[in-house]
């Protein structure tokens, strides 16, 4: 009976550390920082997974997609405003890949809060979006972002020895494609 | 003792914090900028349905917010109707749930199926509401007065007054071909609904 008792302690730390992995974290990203913990797979889709870089299956962290820089829209199918940002957002896609000095530096991905796979590609489809999206169905990648509102933008400078850091980061308020590229490579040096 | 105590303490906590952050999950829109209420968790479901798969929809006339009366009747034999419970506006689930609907038109067109909205709240706070979300093409019913009478037609009022976030799918018919009273802390996610759809024509 002892030694149950003597457990109980070490079964409690151990519950709470799975509490506190499911728990929202307390700050969204934010400039200066670095990315939390995103684990996303490896797309299946050929193109996709060329434009970001990557080989194989399985998954991969944002670092170490194929660029200097990554922008990163958490959005979600159901967010007004995302909708409305949406062609703007494929505009910037668009001025990237047609621009033979920012083609292979700069990338764009999308992350679905709350979203299942069938809604990502309604999304998709909808939009037209060229880019790849991943569904984070169960909020988890939403949640290591404080459980941001949506549309929220991160700009991430990925450096050549692998490490990274956040040089801006917005909630909503996308200006339009033009003004949002000159923000990007203002803030991640490439200009 | 008091070793033992505060151990099981600790554990009993462990166990009930990992449900209640499981099940608040959701994603804002900043449309609503901060103006969403959090209600928190709450109980899944709370009221007992009162119609099945098979039976015909009861009928009701509801005012909308573009000023026109309603009436689930008025559909019957012209379009498959699927009528979306949500419990009340400005709270976090149901902002983002019609928002989706909205852009999956040509969906339920393509299922000859017209999407009615329906909350107890009042035209006023609809009005407010739905405007944030952009231009519904859908139209949004008030079961305000008497209140949540149509929700409880179908059983699914709530006892705090608001109705559970319910999806029900009726033929041309009028027969209830689809229920989902789903867990009032998650959005359904749309597949289901869509997978419902396209079963009407088959």
């Amino acid at each position: 009976m002892k030694n149950i008792y003597s457990t109980l302690p070490v079964i409690g730390i151990l519950l709470l550390t799975l509490v506190s992995s499911a728990l929202p974290a307390n700050k969204p990203p934010e400039k200066g920082g670095v990315l939390p913990v995103i684990n996303l797979p490896i797309p299946k889709n050929p193109t996709e997974k060329v434009y970001l870089g990557l080989s194989g299956d399985g998954f991969f962290k944002i670092p170490q997609i194929k660029a200097k820089v990554v922008i990163i829209e958490i959005y979600s199918m159901y967010c007004p405003y995302c909708q409305k940002d949406a062609p703007g957002v494929n505009e910037l896609y668009t001025f990237i890949e047609k621009n033979p000095d920012l083609k292979n530096k700069i990338k764009l991905i999308g992350i679905g809060a709350g979203n299942t796979p069938f809604e990502v590609e309604v999304y998709k489809k909808t939009y037209q979006v060229p880019f790849p999206l991943f569904p984070d169905k169960d909020f988890t990648i939403h949640k290591a972002c404080a459980e941001v509102r949506t549309p929220y933008f991160i700009v991430v400078k990925i450096n050549d020895d692998g490490t990274h850091q956040i040089v801006h980061a917005q909630l909503g308020d996308y200006p339009g494609a033009d003004p949002f590229l000159e923000l990007v490579l203002k803030a991640s040096g490439l200009k | 003792m008091q070793k033992i105590r505060l151990a099981n303490l600790i554990m009993v906590a462990g166990m009930l914090s990992v449900f209640v952050t499981v099940s608040m999950a959701f994603a804002i829109s900043d449309a609503y900028k901060g103006n969403i209420y959090q209600v928190g968790t709450i109980k899944p479901v709370d009221s007992k349905l009162v119609v099945k798969k098979g039976n015909q929809a009861p009928d009701f006339s509801l005012p909308s917010v573009s000023g026109d009366k309603v009436t689930l009747s008025q559909f019957r034999g012209k379009k498959n109707v699927a009528l979306s419970f949500v419990p009340a506006a400005w709270t976090p689930i149901c902002s983002d749930q019609w928002p989706g609907y909205n852009i999956i038109k040509d969906t339920f067109d393509q299922n000859d199926t017209i999407l009615l909205g329906i909350t107890v709240d009042n035209i006023p706070t609809l009005f407010a509401w739905i405007n944030q979300m952009g231009k519904l093409w859908f139209p949004v019913l008030s079961d305000f007065w008497p209140h949540g009478a149509v929700a409880k037609k179908y059983g699914v009022l709530r006892s705090n007054g608001v109705s559970e976030r319910a999806l029900f799918v009726i033929d041309k018919k009028g027969a209830i071909r689809y229920i989902d009273v789903h867990d009032i802390n998650k959005r359904p996610p749309l597949e289901d609904l869509v997978g419902a759809l396209e079963k009407l024509g088959k």
